[in-house]
């Protein structure tokens, strides 16, 4: 063996040896010291400055900003909390770099609209957001579309999300669906059809997994409300009849003439309860609904899923 | 085209791939496709839009990097190592060096470019599947930063004519800082007044406009760019190189090189 092989073969084996112990140490060093505290903090929070830091290259500034409002949001929400401070500036930044950015209008609205833990509590923001994303955008009508299911969804501003929706239909090739909502909008808001015609409308009108996925959610959910509050007015009704509660799911179905025991989408029997009230049997499966929950019932964490 | 400035031009060019400067494609490559598969998973929805922004993004930075740090030593690298006399003392006149030099550089990225170019297309074609009319567009982009890398080229072998490494480095990456924000140069020489207006007026057009060169996102959203920004952006790259190219023959023609 030459000198050289020897050398090589020792220094090779010392690179490997050293690369190894490093890191065996790292991760014995990681243990024993505190976790890291993920920093939240906002070192330029000016959307210009950003821009002007950005060389140019604001298309890439733009995407690195958006991912990290998902990333931002995304911890958050895994781990139940119920502020988010950071998530309407990074959404600001993240359009002021890139007016045309449409998903972090979309999700962005989606993220700041609804109250905590389901999202940052925050529809004035979303407003403004989806508003400024209008304003650089006239020619989307999907941006009026959101806008719209925010006020009707967050707010209950059905004038507004009337309003709305009649102005994107205004839009050059907007969806026809766009004028039916808004009509549907100003005369029956609050009721189910109008709400399963909002969701049908995202989960067809969308490619994007997740959203269509949110939106089966709550399609699901409101076909569990809608049954709970039948069943509940049937509960009334024996109520009134016969001077007392239903004992059972099955003398309720027989009295109203059911079928069979009335199960949830995923085939669960509803169940009744000694007060009369109609339960999910598993209700952890529907994150959305809003009767048929034991009382003092707390929804579990989210769960994420993979594009896939 | 003159056979003395084509030889410089290509030893130029096998010089730089002599120097590894075709590694920076494994660092390009790595990059794009970590960041293909990557994106996917860490956030939403922007999978082709991250593909071409960070792709084009890198194409023009790698490109500028290498333009800078080539540059400034094609002069003063030759008269260190003494072979720009030997050079000299053939029939070739100091002209034909400054632009052999300059053509070679440039050559060097087009080649670069190219590479990078397969990249950014092979990776779009990973995340989006399939290619649209729009993406055509894309071409157009690379085109502009080619058209940037010809003007970087010119000012980096301009300063390098008069100037040491450090110093001409320092020149050029300055001016492509201050060419980046000639827009917002040019706002605020609108703003101004009196002498002001005549200095800052002169300085935004004496720099580079890069911003009008970058098109970067526009493209990354699929908008068409007009045949006549096409034709004025050649045109402005091709009279502002030839200008800087001109300053760099007339300086080295009078440079003693004793």
């Amino acid at each position: 063996m030459t000198a050289r092989s020897r050398t090589t073969i020792v220094a090779s084996t010392c690179l490997v040896v050293s690369m190894t112990a490093s890191m065996l140490l790292l991760r014995h060093i990681d243990q024993i010291r505190p976790p890291a505290i993920v920093d939240d903090a906002l070192y330029l929070s000016s959307p210009k400055l950003v821009k002007r830091t950005a060389l140019g290259f604001d298309g890439l500034m733009a995407c690195i900003y958006w991912t990290r409002a998902v990333q931002y949001f995304g911890h958050r929400h895994f781990n139940g909390e119920m502020s988010y401070g950071e998530l309407a500036p990074l959404l600001e930044i993240t359009t002021t770099l890139d007016p045309q950015l449409y998903p972090a209008y979309q999700f962005g609205a989606s993220f700041l609209a609804p109250q905590p833990p389901n999202g940052a509590g925050q529809p004035d923001r979303a407003i403004k957001l989806m508003e400024y994303g209008i304003a650089h955008n006239p020619d989307n009508w999907h941006l009026y579309y959101d806008l719209g299911f925010v006020y009707y969804t967050e707010l209950h501003d059905y004038k507004k999300a009337s309003e709305t929706f009649e102005r994107g239909s205004l839009v050059p090739n907007a969806h026809p669906f766009m004028k039916i909502l808004a009509a549907r909008m100003a005369e029956h808001a609050g009721d189910y059809l109008t709400a399963r015609m909002l969701w049908s409308a995202t989960y067809e009108g969308s490619h994007e997994k997740s959203i269509r996925r949110n939106a089966l959610e709550h399609l699901r959910a409101l076909r569990v409300d809608e049954d709970v509050a039948n069943l509940q007015a049937a509960v009334t009704r024996f109520g009134e009849r016969t001077g007392r509660l239903p004992v059972s799911m099955t003398e309720l179905a027989a009295a109203e003439h059911l079928a069979g025991i009335p199960v949830d989408p995923d085939g669960n029997p509803y169940q009744l309860s000694r007060e009369g009230r109609i339960l999910l049997e598993k209700p952890d499966d529907f994150p959305f609904v809003t009767g048929g929950l034991p009382p003092g019932y707390k929804a579990p964490p989210p769960e994420f899923h993979n594009n896939g | 085209m003159n056979t003395r400035v084509t030889s410089i031009a290509f030893n130029t060019f096998r010089e730089a791939v002599r120097d590894r400067v075709l590694y920076n494609l494994i660092a390009f490559a790595l990059l794009l496709s970590g960041a293909a598969v990557l994106i996917g998973q860490i956030s939403i929805d922007i999978e082709r839009l991250v593909v071409v922004n960070l792709g084009l993004t890198a194409v023009s930075l790698f490109g500028v990097v290498i333009a800078i740090f080539i540059g400034i030593g094609l002069v003063s690298k030759e008269i260190d190592k003494r072979t720009l006399y030997t050079v000299l003392s053939r029939p070739v006149r100091r002209w034909e060096f400054i632009v052999g030099k300059f053509l070679g550089l440039a050559g060097t990225l087009v080649v670069n470019t190219f590479f990078m170019a397969i990249g950014v297309f092979g990776a779009l074609f990973y995340v989006a599947h399939k290619f649209s009319r729009p993406d055509a567009f894309i071409f157009v982009a690379l085109y502009f930063i080619v058209l940037e890398f010809v003007i970087i080229c010119s000012l980096t072998l301009l300063f390098s004519s008069f100037s040491t490494p450090v110093f001409s480095a320092v020149f050029a990456f300055a001016l492509f800082v201050i060419g980046s924000f000639a827009n917002d140069l040019r706002n605020f020489a609108g703003m101004t007044h009196g002498v002001t207006r005549w200095v800052s007026t002169a300085a935004a057009y004496l720099v580079p406009n890069f911003s009008a060169l970058n098109v970067i996102n526009t493209v990354a959203h699929q908008q068409p760019l007009s045949a006549q920004l096409i034709v004025q952006n050649s045109l402005y790259a091709l009279f502002y190189a030839a200008t800087a190219v001109c300053g760099a023959v007339l300086i080295f023609e009078r440079r003693n090189l004793k």
